[in-house]
């Protein structure tokens, strides 16, 4: 317990070194949001497997260690030429926005896209009613240093109408390597009938033991459509622990997409409030774990209204001793009569000390609805198997190709062809070593 | 080629197969017919390698080698393809990755250097006519979202492309309706050969109005009840299969 206090200490000097400095310390309103969040912290600390949320996730790896920010190493452009998509880029060097990296050329009208570290020195006053509106400093200890701590992300606008020709790309490299930690806050906005796509990409360009912390605020008015993906191809060692929430409008259409590919400790929780009549989430994600990796996944979707829809596919690959839980919690609420939910969580285990925990929870108050929901864990399909050596295909390439293929069947939801094909190529390399890739794609 | 000997399988203790003899040459095609439950599948399957199915008793020689110790993998690039009743979908696959996979594997086996993509598409392009099969069918995953046809069709594309020796065909006529009959008939009439035999297991005689067979067998009760030429297969279709069953007991 002791160690545990001693680590709430640490970040609250941390935060007493660190807060004068921090874009937009200034602002009155800011600085009392961070104190309170700093105030929670110290408070409570980081969750423990005693909290029914936490239960099967372990953080004592990051709530045993004394993080802090450390110094970046320079980026060269050429070593994120393979990270980077046909976009506007915003790019993250250890938590600090990088303009020389960045790319927002062309950006057409009715598109604002800053960072947050630039808009808390500029023009802060729109900020104040968003920053922690949906993800607060009381959701959990992560969450709450995050509303500390962070001082940059990017804040995208969108006005009504515009349709977006071109994704947006939120590259977050990591470079500071062992013990360092930094924290993203975003921020997304979509007024009317607007439409976008954002990636959130992450990487890190030095191994070690790193600990990030992420907030994606996005709040999608009526009629708005926005595609979000979330790729995280960190080193082995890098943990993030990330929260996103979506607020959304009448008829509004949310499309997530998560790819886990690396990481130590990774879990990533969407929230998304289905508010008004109509309203729509999707989310398709992937995981592949090896090694000691535990990858979470945790969503609720609240279905609020009538007539809203909730869609949800989730799948992961566990190899070696790596290990994962699923929680999805669906919550028709008494006002969503006519709702309609989908839910499958399918888990591969590739070794015998591997493990998927999935949790579905479905609580439905309300008497109209349709609700679903099935996983399934377990090892590959003997049918599928035959067939492929049947074909003149060894047994061990056999099966590798099937666990590529459960795995690249996750992508062909994703709409972006570029992406989905670097993807499936990343997994190619990864489950498919040594061989020849050419043609693989469908 | 292939020599059936008092073939005895099971699965989860119950006999399936109960003594089959058979004896297939090369250049021959051979028609083993029966009612459903009879046991033509599990022989189809139990001959590439099903490891579900327990052999009891029997042998199988296959050109003068025990085929019942080769691995499923090792019988294909001997030459021996199963086309299947139910062709398995393969989702997050390219078709077109599994064909070239499944030649190399094979041009392997033989000592071959493998096909490079561009030789590999020249090479399935002339097939791809024969089965009247679209380009972009390559291209999507395995067997998923075709149709019945279009998975039969893509068995014989497999068939067509791999050139075995011994080539067992399981129901490949089922669901199939006139005119993708008469196209998977070419293809199998394509690849007749001296040096090549055929094994077509069926429900149907209609197949057969396609793929003229040397010996017809009927399958009842896990037995080869009855041989016969053509015209077996004929007689069947008038009087379907109850009167073997009575002359068998």
């Amino acid at each position: 317990m002791s160690a545990l206090h001693d680590i709430r200490d640490w970040y609250r000097q941390e935060f007493a070194g660190h807060a004068p400095d921090m874009a937009g310390a200034g602002l009155p309103w800011l600085g009392a949001r961070r104190r309170a969040a700093m105030e929670l912290f110290a408070n409570t600390g980081f969750p423990t497997r005693k909290d029914e949320h936490w239960k099967y996730t372990d953080v004592s790896p990051l709530a045993l260690r004394q993080f802090r920010p450390a110094d970046s190493i320079p980026v060269e452009t050429a070593a994120l030429a393979v990270h980077r998509l046909d976009a506007w880029q915003l790019v993250f060097v250890d938590g600090r926005y990088s303009p020389a990296l960045s790319r927002l050329d062309g950006l057409p009208e009715g598109v604002r896209l800053t960072s947050l570290a630039d808009r808390l020195r500029e023009t802060p006053e729109m900020l104040e009613g968003w920053l922690g509106r949906h993800v607060g400093a009381d959701r959990h200890g992560f969450a709450a240093l995050n509303l500390a701590f962070a001082e940059d992300g990017a804040v995208i606008e969108i006005r009504r109408d515009v349709d977006l020709a071109k994704p947006i790309q939120l590259l977050s490299v990591q470079t500071a390597g062992q013990d360092s930690i930094q924290h993203l806050r975003h921020l997304i906005l979509l007024e009317e009938s607007a439409r976008a796509a954002v990636i959130e990409s992450f990487i890190a360009l030095t191994p070690g033991a790193s600990f990030s912390t992420g907030v994606t605020e996005i709040d999608l008015a009526a009629g708005s459509e926005l595609t979000h993906y979330r790729l995280v191809q960190n080193g082995d060692d890098a943990s993030q622990i990330d929260t996103t929430h979506v607020q959304q409008g009448r008829d509004s259409r949310y499309s997530g997409h998560a790819v886990n590919l690396g990481g130590r400790l990774l879990r990533h929780e969407l929230d998304c409030a289905l508010a008004a009549a109509g309203a729509e989430c999707r989310f398709n994600g992937l995981t592949l774990a090896r090694g000691q990796a535990q990858v979470d996944t945790h969503t609720r979707f609240d279905h609020l209204a009538p007539h809203t829809t909730s869609r949800e596919w989730v799948k992961g690959v566990f190899d070696d001793e790596a290990r994962g839980v699923f929680s999805g919690r669906v919550v028709v609420h008494p006002d969503a009569q006519r709702s309609d939910a989908e839910q499958s969580n399918r888990n591969l285990l590739l070794s015998a000390r591997a493990e998927a925990d999935s949790r579905p929870q479905l609580e439905i108050y309300a008497d109209n609805v349709k609700c679903t929901h099935g996983a399934a864990t377990g090892s590959l399909d003997p049918d599928q198997l035959f067939y492929l050596r049947s074909r003149g295909l060894d047994a061990a390439r056999a099966r590798q190709l099937l666990v590529y293929g459960f795995a690249a069947d996750a992508l062909a939801r994703l709409p972006l062809d570029d992406l989905r094909r670097r993807l499936a190529a990343a997994l190619g390399e990864r489950l498919l070593p040594g061989t020849n890739l050419e043609g693989l794609i469908p | 080629m292939l020599k059936i000997n008092n073939l005895k399988v099971e699965v989860e203790g119950k006999t399936i197969l109960n003594g089959i003899d058979l004896e297939v040459n090369a250049g021959e095609v051979h028609a083993i017919m029966g009612p459903n439950g009879s046991g033509k599948s599990t022989l189809a399957q139990v001959l590439a390698g099903r490891e579900q199915f327990t052999v009891v008793d029997g042998t199988v020689r296959y050109e003068g080698q025990d085929l019942l110790v080769l691995t499923p993998e090792e019988r294909a690039r001997r030459g021996l393809f199963l086309g299947f009743q139910y062709p398995v979908e393969i989702p997050g696959v390219s078709n077109v990755y599994l064909l070239k996979a499944a030649v190399n594997a094979m041009r392997t086996a033989r000592g071959e250097p493998e096909l490079d993509a561009f030789d590999f598409l020249t090479l399935v392009r002339a097939r791809l006519q024969i089965m009247d099969i679209p380009e972009t069918f390559l291209y999507r995953a395995v067997n998923e979202d075709f149709s019945g046809g279009e998975k039969k069709r893509n068995e014989i594309l497999q068939l067509l492309l791999l050139e075995p020796r011994l080539a067992i065909l399981d129901e490949t006529d089922s669901g199939l309706d006139i005119d993708a009959l008469k196209v998977v008939a070419n293809g199998v009439n394509s690849l007749r050969a001296p040096q090549r035999a055929f094994i077509l297991v069926t429900h149907y005689q209609r197949l057969l109005d396609y793929i003229t067979p040397d010996q017809v067998h009927v399958l009842s009760g896990g037995r080869i009840v009855k041989s016969g030429g053509r015209e077996l297969a004929l007689e069947l279709e008038a009087r379907g299969y109850d009167w073997l069953k009575d002359e068998a007991a």
